[in-house]
């Protein structure tokens, strides 16, 4: 058996609401080989979210049980930052927006910061601006939107964008994209996955988490999970959204019940 | 003077120094502080802030004989921090004395020595406020500036040094007076440190004439002991323009009253400031902005960052009188608290007469955003890295607001200092 890249094996997790705790992960199993794309889809409420915070490390979430490694690490006992240092990319669902402060400088401190504890050489300013440039050209991304405060005033479109200028910038080997595709025109969806796609290498792994089949007809999954009340109920192979997009969930969430 | 104790704490060690001195305007002010005393909190001006640590201390006249080293060294702080070297003009005091040797006056200005016996101008009233009084008992020196009609002067640095021992307090009362003539300008950056114990009671009495312009950007980066008791009285004339700004980063003990009057159609104040305060230490920012005339605007953003204990104080007045028709007023207070024990307390007044004005306020109080915290960790960032991150963008549209880009430029640096030194 090949050493698993991303490996997570009964995980479980909640949030606290207040007085009350809410199980929102229910024991997810889920093996992702290295060089491998894969899908989770499933309806409002599964978790998908969820997944993806609890593997960036959001402390809002109490994991109760199970384990998540990558490249034979213990994730979930690291820092948000040190995930990232490690390789984990998250693309949020809601880029947050940082009022105040610059995006070219955010940019070039998180990537120096990523840098410094992967053991490699800072990029200084002009090195920084070469690199950054060519990636904007390619994500067809104005020069304005680095001058401009991070993710405020930007349009849907442009704040998944600059989701995946800054995951380029990162250099991930492993990256999650919460629902990039939501609120992307087709333009904007063609050019986010050729983003993803460019990266696709034996040494890079995706997850991507959407609602919709229409993504991965630009970033063809090797496998699709279907994720519901917690749980990974069905596996298959790309064909899966098809499926899913022609006879909805049903069928598998009474499978599962 | 009568037998009637004072409501607040005793004036007597400044008032029995001996060398209250001089005119009506001083005897005044003497015979105001022994009726009033000096404030416990709890008077409406004085709400939140004390002078209980004054209560008991020998304050003493501030000596003239100093360690000239140490000055050097202090004034040597403040070109680092301020980021304007040996070139830039400025107007040296130490111990609120004017310090000759170490000034050089900009070009094209009108200096005159301080004169003891002169009045104030029309409209500041020595025994109008607690801070205002001591000042005019005790006044000794002070710069006393003209900058005539069209010049415009450039950047001013005026520097206050303090230095006392850590046991035997002393206290010094500057009073500088600033005209700035008909379309004249000038920047003055105003940095105050110190090291011993100390009270620094500056009065600044400002005017702008006609289409002046005067842009006035304060340092308290006052030593750790020390307590600093400002007061600033502008007048503006139509046209004319005073941009203020308050950096709060020192003394243990500190509040900076403004008293603004806006005179004439057509005049503009800004009294911006932000504080940063950690451990103990209390800060004061308190305003007074008076629309006496029509047309005019005013403009106030204050942040407060307060860590550990510290607890930051924000009284902002506007008042708005019947004559003053198309009033544009807008003031804004933020604290953002890093500790459970950090306080602010917020006082804004809005006293409307006229029925044809635009006045906004707003205050917000909270904690660093988990999402924004998450979001930058989550990009390699680590976590102290990731808040100081967002402290500077939480300070940075406030001394944004400072048109002269010069101060602008120091101010971004002190408060780089300050986190370098406080929290990095």
């Amino acid at each position: 058996m090949s050493k698993q890249f991303v490996s997570i094996n009964g995980l479980c997790a909640r949030i606290d609401d207040g007085e009350a705790h809410k199980e929102i992960l229910r024991g997810v199993d889920l093996e992702i080989p290295a060089g491998e794309v894969h899908a989770i889809m499933g309806p409002n409420g599964s978790g998908k979210s969820t997944l993806s915070y609890v593997l960036a490390g959001r402390e809002d979430y109490e994991v109760t049980g199970g384990t998540a490694t990558f490249k034979g690490q213990d994730l979930l006992a690291l820092e948000p930052e040190e995930r990232a240092a490690l390789g984990l990319f998250l693309a949020f669902q809601t880029p947050v927006e940082l009022p105040g402060v610059n995006n070219a400088n955010f940019l070039r401190t998180a990537v120096n910061a990523v840098r410094r504890a992967r053991g490699m050489d800072e990029l200084d300013a002009v090195a920084f601006l070469k690199a950054v440039r060519k990636e904007t050209k390619h994500l067809s991304m104005s020069d304005e939107m680095l001058k401009r405060n991070v993710n405020v005033g930007f349009s849907g479109g442009e704040k998944k964008r600059n989701e995946v200028l800054q995951m380029r910038m990162l250099q991930p080997s492993f990256a999650i994209l919460d629902e990039t595709d939501s609120g992307l025109d087709i333009d904007a969806l063609r050019i986010v996955a050729e983003g993803v796609n460019s990266l696709r290498s034996p040494d890079f792994s995706a997850l991507v988490i959407t609602h919709h089949q229409r993504l991965l007809d630009y970033i063809v999954p090797d496998r699709i999970h279907v994720m519901a009340k917690g749980r990974i109920i069905h596996s298959g192979g790309p064909e899966l959204a098809r499926q899913l997009e022609a006879q909805g969930y049903a069928q598998f969430l009474s499978e599962a019940a | 003077m009568n037998a009637i104790a004072p409501v607040g704490i005793s004036p007597s060690a400044f008032l029995d120094r001996g060398d209250v001195k001089g005119n009506a305007a001083r005897l005044r002010a003497a015979d105001y502080l022994r009726t009033v005393g000096l404030p416990r909190a709890g008077v409406e001006a004085w709400k939140y802030t004390s002078l209980r640590a004054l209560a008991d201390v020998p304050f003493a006249a501030a000596r003239r004989d100093v360690d000239a080293g140490a000055v050097d060294t202090l004034l040597a702080e403040v070109e680092t921090i301020s980021g304007l070297g040996a070139g830039a003009s400025r107007a040296v005091f130490v111990n609120g004395r004017f310090d000759a040797g170490r000034s050089r006056l900009p070009q094209g200005v009108r200096v005159a020595a301080f004169d003891p016996a002169a009045e104030m101008r029309d409209g500041i009233d020595p025994a109008g406020d607690v801070t205002t009084a001591l000042n005019t008992v005790l006044a000794d020196d002070g710069l006393a500036l003209v900058v005539p009609a069209g010049v415009d002067a450039g950047c001013l640095l005026l520097v206050s040094i303090g230095l006392a021992g850590e046991d035997a307090p002393v206290s010094f009362h500057p009073q500088h007076r600033i005209v700035v003539e008909e379309g004249g300008r000038l920047a003055v950056l105003d940095a105050a440190v110190g090291r011993g114990y100390y009270l620094h009671n500056p009065l600044y009495d400002i005017t702008v004439q006609e289409g002046g312009y005067l842009s006035h950007a304060r340092i308290q980066a006052e030593g750790k002991k020390a307590l600093h008791l400002a007061v600033s009285h502008a007048r503006v004339a139509s046209r004319g323009v005073y941009d203020s700004f308050t950096l709060t980063l020192g003394a243990s003990l500190s509040r900076h009253e403004v008293h603004a009057g806006l005179n004439a159609a057509g005049a503009s104040v800004h009294v911006n400031g932000a504080q940063l305060l950690a451990g103990h230490q209390h800060g004061d920012l308190t305003s007074v902005i008076t629309h006496g005339a029509p047309d005019c605007i005013s403009r106030q953003t204050v942040k407060n960052v307060l860590a550990d204990h510290a607890r930051g104080v924000f009284q902002g007045k506007i008042h708005v009188e019947r004559i003053a028709q198309k009033t544009d007023g807008y003031q804004m207070n933020q604290a953002l608290l890093l500790s459970d024990t950090a306080e602010i307390d917020a006082k804004p007044e809005l006293e409307i007469y006229a029925d044809d004005v635009k006045c906004s306020h707003g205050a917000t109080v909270g904690a660093l955003d988990d999402d924004q915290l998450f979001y930058l960790r989550s990009r390699g960032i680590p976590g102290e890295a990731a808040r100081s991150i967002l402290i500077r963008a939480f300070l940075h549209d406030v001394v944004d607001q400072i048109d002269d880009a010069r101060l602008k430029d120091s101010l971004n640096l002190a408060v780089e200092a300050w986190w370098k030194r406080e929290v990095a």
